[in-house]
């Protein structure tokens, strides 16, 4: 778990880009920092790892302050993806990729092995693409390494710097869903800083809204829909976006079944395909479960938790077939 | 022609020690200069703010007349080789200091973002970063001072200093064309010669991912 302390950034020229912030960010879970530009969320990102320090307060990570804490080594422990994908162009995926493990004094093998095993999980074949350079390879290719790459040292805690606002739309949205995918494997701590609500709502467990160095709301997608605290809140989240959902009611699972997870261990309450999302999302909340069992004639076609569920509700409301 | 070749022929000795005279101040000159402005570029690179100065003093040397710098040295260092490799030098130092400057500065800081928050240390930053993008700036910079030391190492016979500037300066003298042409030829040569390599090595140094 990371917590922020009261902490307070005033950069020398005076302007004030974090004012007494105190937030505990959940650990193994997806919380995105969303906020106009300005707003202090790359800041505040960025004290993590140290690569900015505050004026006041603290910030700790399990509960020890990482003010003591060697710079470098602290760096080396967590995982880092920035906006202009940063790749060393010199250096093949491979070099790139092993990187923080050399730095850590993996071996060789160890730090292959690795390499080749995250190149697999975000699709990119190790074989065809490890002695490439990164020139070589698309932007959403090189973002994908730049995620690999950031996850190679095996760190608890990833910090991702608006990591697919550069990337043309389709991409983007690959990467979205990958991240989700990946997000279910590995359960890292990850901190993603974006200027996108459709992307927050997307792939984030948990939505800390900023403006001018202040926290506006915290709160899972669904809330921040349901219940704007503010109304800024409310006009970033939009309110057409906001209507939409409460519109998304008309469209049934069954049109959304390849947005659900395959796999499920823990409860389920059964639920048909053929239920409308609103009352689908109704039932999943009297049922008290984590997850609804959507069932298609008799047959499981997936599991839908809130999530899943939102982002049905927000493809409802763009009128895209699935 | 005949004259030529009977003078480069009966002055072969001569003209040999000349031409490694020649190599030997502008080689000296050339790694020297290397030695003091390649550091002195990383940290002005590092330390900004004294980028300018530095390169702007050595820009003023630059633009002494050579013969004229020869001249303020020999009152205060005498005659002799060392005179020379000092004016040698300091030509080297202005081309390889500014494209060792140029190409850290130049690196994509999005890289160096990365690499800080990886976890990097300045100085791994700087090895393996920093010098590696730098490297075929650098290069051209040894490139163009080479041969620029090269051309100026002929005006060292005027502080005693040899090379292929005695030659041509007894070929002139003595209203020899022919001798003109056999110190004159080699200086030609080598100046190609040492453009050529360097611009293979500059070739070779750039890395394999950014020949894309």
């Amino acid at each position: 778990m990371i917590r922020f302390d009261k902490v307070t950034k005033r950069f020398p020229d005076g302007t004030e880009a974090l004012k007494d912030i105190t937030l505990d960010l959940p650990a193994r879970q997806l919380t995105a920092i969303i906020g106009p530009s300005g707003c202090g969320k790359t800041t505040l990102m960025k004290m993590v790892n140290k690569l900015e320090n505050p004026t006041a307060g603290a910030i700790y990570i399990d509960d020890e302050p990482i003010t003591g804490m060697n710079e470098v080594q602290l760096r080396r422990s967590i995982g880092y993806v920035i906006q202009r994908i940063g790749l060393f162009p010199h250096m093949t995926i491979a070099d790139n990729v092993s990187l923080v493990p050399k730095l850590l004094n993996w071996t060789a093998d160890k730090s292959n092995e690795r390499s080749r095993e995250l190149l697999q999980l975000v699709g990119l074949d190790p074989d065809v693409f490890m002695d490439r350079y990164p020139l070589e390879l698309s932007g959403g290719q090189q973002q994908r390494v730049g995620v690999v790459r950031a996850l190679a040292g095996d760190p608890n805690i990833v910090l991702m710097d608006e990591p697919f606002s550069a990337l043309d739309p389709i991409s983007r949205e690959q990467l979205q869903d990958e991240l989700r995918h990946l997000q279910q494997e590995i359960h890292k701590t990850i901190i993603f800083v974006t200027h996108d609500m459709d992307e927050a709502l997307k792939i984030a467990d948990t939505i800390v809204v900023m403006k001018d160095g202040q926290i506006e709301q915290i709160g899972t997608p669904q809330q921040l829909i349901d219940e704007p605290a503010s109304e800024f809140v409310r006009n970033f989240i939009g309110t057409e976006r906001i209507n939409q959902k409460r519109s998304f009611g008309e469209r049934r699972l069954k049109e959304f079944v390849s947005l659900f997870d395959k796999d499920w261990a823990g409860e389920a309450e059964q639920a048909d395909a053929k239920l409308t999302v609103g009352d689908a999302h109704q039932l999943l909340e009297q049922s008290g479960k984590p997850r609804l069992a959507v069932v298609d004639e008799g047959q499981l076609v997936g599991y839908a938790g809130e999530r899943e569920l939102l982002r049905a509700a927000l493809q409802a409301g763009k009128g895209a077939a699935v | 022609m005949n004259a030529f070749f009977d003078t480069l022929i009966s002055r072969q000795d001569m003209i040999q020690d000349a031409f490694i005279e020649h190599i030997y101040l502008s080689f000296v000159a050339v790694a020297i200069g290397i030695a003091i402005a390649l550091p002195t570029g990383v940290i002005i690179a590092r330390y900004r703010r004294f980028a300018e100065p530095v390169i702007g003093v050595t820009a003023i040397f630059q633009t002494i007349p050579s013969l004229a710098l020869f001249g303020f040295l020999v009152p205060i260092l005498g005659i002799g080789s060392p005179t020379a490799l000092i004016a040698l030098i300091i030509y080297a130092l202005l081309p390889i200091l500014r494209n060792t400057y140029a190409g850290i500065v130049g690196v994509d800081g999005s890289t160096i973002e990365a690499g800080r928050g990886m976890g990097m240390t300045r100085t791994q930053i700087l090895r393996q970063i920093e010098l590696p993008l730098a490297l075929p700036f650098i290069m051209a910079g040894v490139r163009t001072a080479t041969v620029l030391t090269v051309g100026i190492a002929t005006l060292a016979t005027f502080v005693g200093a040899g090379g292929l500037g005695d030659i041509i300066y007894r070929g002139l003298q003595s209203y020899n064309n022919s001798l003109v042409l056999a110190g004159a030829l080699p200086v030609a040569l080598l100046a190609i010669g040492f453009d050529l390599i360097l611009k293979w090595i500059e070739k070779r140094a750039t890395p394999k991912g950014l020949k894309i």
